[in-house]
């Protein structure tokens, strides 16, 4: 592959206060490709992931996105540069409608300050959030307030908002945690389509989960980078098996 | 019509509405005098309520915008000479040039340390307006901010009549009410909810919270300021009281009162405070007590506040 990446790290490594969440991690994220970010836990997948949506500054290294520096861009420029992101705890807008949700993501594209014009006027936002909520499979229930959906409901509300934001990066924080089996096929199934169209970096604990999905896994533990390679170089990869594969899953 | 119909139609008409229930409200009420009062502070908790009830965010300051907007129609009234409409215009723009300042020092902070950078900052103006006795009077207050009668169009207003000064002054508020409504549909009135409903997820979305609550601490600025204006119109002075912290307390509890977040309920909240501490205030000077007392009461048992108590019951 000779693209340039989508998204780089070089060296990048985050401390809190004595304690190395994160040392030295050099990686390169292709377009395009669904990557998996696994390890045990307390691996500092959290905190790179964190790293990468710009919710935490790292100590030391380079993000470079598309080529460009992007350390220590505040958080929500993140996404105008195209990157966003939904987190390991659900987040969304609890009382407004879920078709509220979606479409004040994506207006954050267009108007962020304008206190005079009627929303309402703003047609290709609803529409484009109607769209949205179709694809995660929520159209039924977009008058319904966030708070009242079921959570893997919720769970797919938040990636159409974090699509809303168009972005050529897709950061998604456990995206299964605390969901049925049910919920958890659905989901995998949502981000296979997804992945589809757009680059997409995935951390989660549950190894099975993203060995069949996924193009490349970069494997963390203690903080470093333990390997990297396609699902079959993980399998095959002695270190891994003796510090994840061992364990038991949960 | 079906019962959620008719409250979205209310929604929708709501500064309609309201401007109706404002034009009435002076020939049921007895006390002309107090009907502008209750106006003016309802106008004074709708700007509070912008940053509080629709942004979630709890200042102990706003005295400094009432204040604000109050010296800058007195002070180009009484010391410059200005025309009435221009000392008018003086208000809203002198609430917003403070918020502009106290707000960019503020929302650096959050929570409880938001409420009492803003109470710090607000208590500095007092201190101010209390020394520069040239300017503001100092604590005699500044005197004379007399408009006697005005000529428009043909019309006599003789704002020494309490009628007439009660519309006058209404035809300002509904003017703000209208401006508020059309804020509060804007984009940036969606912004607004969903910063109150998640910092995280809005920040992710790409809005920057730092400037969204910079610009919501101006705007109510602004309807503070006209608040701030039209009462030293009302009352022909501004006392330096009015920068004092008791006037910001004041605001948060008719806000409370009436319903954070409603459109309507700051007017209510005000009417009741200025109903309550006039009626009391006849049979006992301790009227404070009791008002402290309803008011207690009405955060255990109504934490909506009586305006979003009733919407709640109707709403649903």
């Amino acid at each position: 592959m000779n693209d340039p990446p989508i998204l780089r790290t070089e060296n990048l490594g985050k401390r809190f206060g004595p304690f190395v969440a994160l040392r030295g991690i050099t990686a390169e994220f292709r377009a395009g490709a669904l990557t998996a970010i696994i390890g045990p836990n307390g691996a500092g997948k959290s905190t790179y992931f964190n790293l990468l949506s710009g919710a935490l500054a790292p100590s030391e290294g380079r993000i470079l996105f598309e080529g460009r520096d992007i350390t220590g861009t505040p958080q929500h420029r993140f996404a105008h540069l195209g990157i966003a992101k939904s987190f390991q705890i659900t987040t969304v807008f609890p009382q407004l409608p879920a078709l509220e949700n979606v479409r004040v993501a994506a207006q954050a594209r267009v108007a962020r300050y304008d206190i005079w014009r009627p929303r309402a006027r703003l047609h290709d936002l609803l529409a484009e959030a109607e769209t949205l909520l179709d694809t995660v499979g929520l159209a039924r229930h977009r008058d319904r307030p966030a708070s009242t959906l079921a959570h893997g409901e919720q769970r797919a509300l938040e990636i159409a908002m974090a699509l809303a934001v168009r972005p050529r990066l897709l950061l998604l924080d456990e995206p299964t945690a605390g969901m049925s089996p049910e919920e958890t096929r659905s989901m995998m199934e949502l981000i296979v389509r997804l992945a589809a169209a757009r680059t997409v970096i995935l951390v989660e604990h549950k190894m099975r989960l993203v060995m069949g999905i996924s193009d490349r896994i970069l494997v963390l533990h203690h903080g470093e980078l333990l390997a990297q390679g396609t699902p079959d170089d993980i399998r095959r990869n002695d270190t891994v098996r003796r510090v994840y594969l061992g364990q038991r899953e949960h | 019509m079906a019962r959620a119909d008719l409250m979205a139609a209310a929604a929708r008409h709501r500064a309609a509405l309201a401007a109706a229930a404002l034009l009435v409200f002076p020939l049921l009420m007895p006390f002309k005098a107090i009907a502008v009062n209750i106006l003016v502070q309802g106008l004074f908790a709708v700007g509070f309520n912008l940053l509080y009830g629709y942004l979630g965010l709890l200042s102990f300051g706003h005295a400094a915008l009432l204040g604000s907007g109050a010296y800058a129609c007195g002070i180009v009234l009484v010391r410059f000479g200005w025309p009435w409409w221009a000392a008018l215009a003086a208000g809203p723009l002198g609430g917003m040039a403070i918020a502009a300042a106290i707000g960019a020092l503020a929302i650096r902070t959050r929570g409880i340390y938001f409420a009492m950078v803003t109470l710090a900052l607000a208590q500095c103006l007092y201190f101010i307006a209390y020394q520069a006795t040239g300017w503001t009077g100092g604590e005699n207050g500044l005197r004379g901010v007399n408009i006697a009668a005005i000529r428009l169009a043909g019309l006599r207003i003789d704002l020494v009549d309490p009628l007439h000064r009660y519309y006058f002054v209404a035809v300002f508020v509904i003017a703000a009410l209208f401006a508020l409504s059309r804020i509060l549909a804007s984009p940036f009135g969606a912004v607004m909810e969903a910063v109150r409903e998640n910092e995280a997820r809005a920040r992710a979305c790409g809005y920057d919270i730092r400037t969204t609550r910079w610009l919501a601490f101006v705007l109510s600025g602004g309807f503070c300021g006209l608040a701030g204006a039209l009462q030293a119109i009302h009352l022909g002075i501004v006392p330096v009281e009015t920068l004092y912290y008791t006037t910001s307390g004041l605001v948060v509890m008719m806000t409370l009162l009436g319903g954070a977040g409603t459109f309507f309920g700051p007017f209510i909240g005000a009417g009741l405070f200025g109903m309550l501490e006039e009626l009391v205030s006849l049979w006992t000077v301790h009227w404070q007590l009791v008002v402290g007392v309803v008011f207690v009461a009405c955060v255990l048992f109504f934490p909506r506040g009586v305006w979003g108590t009733l919407l709640a019951g109707r709403g649903r």
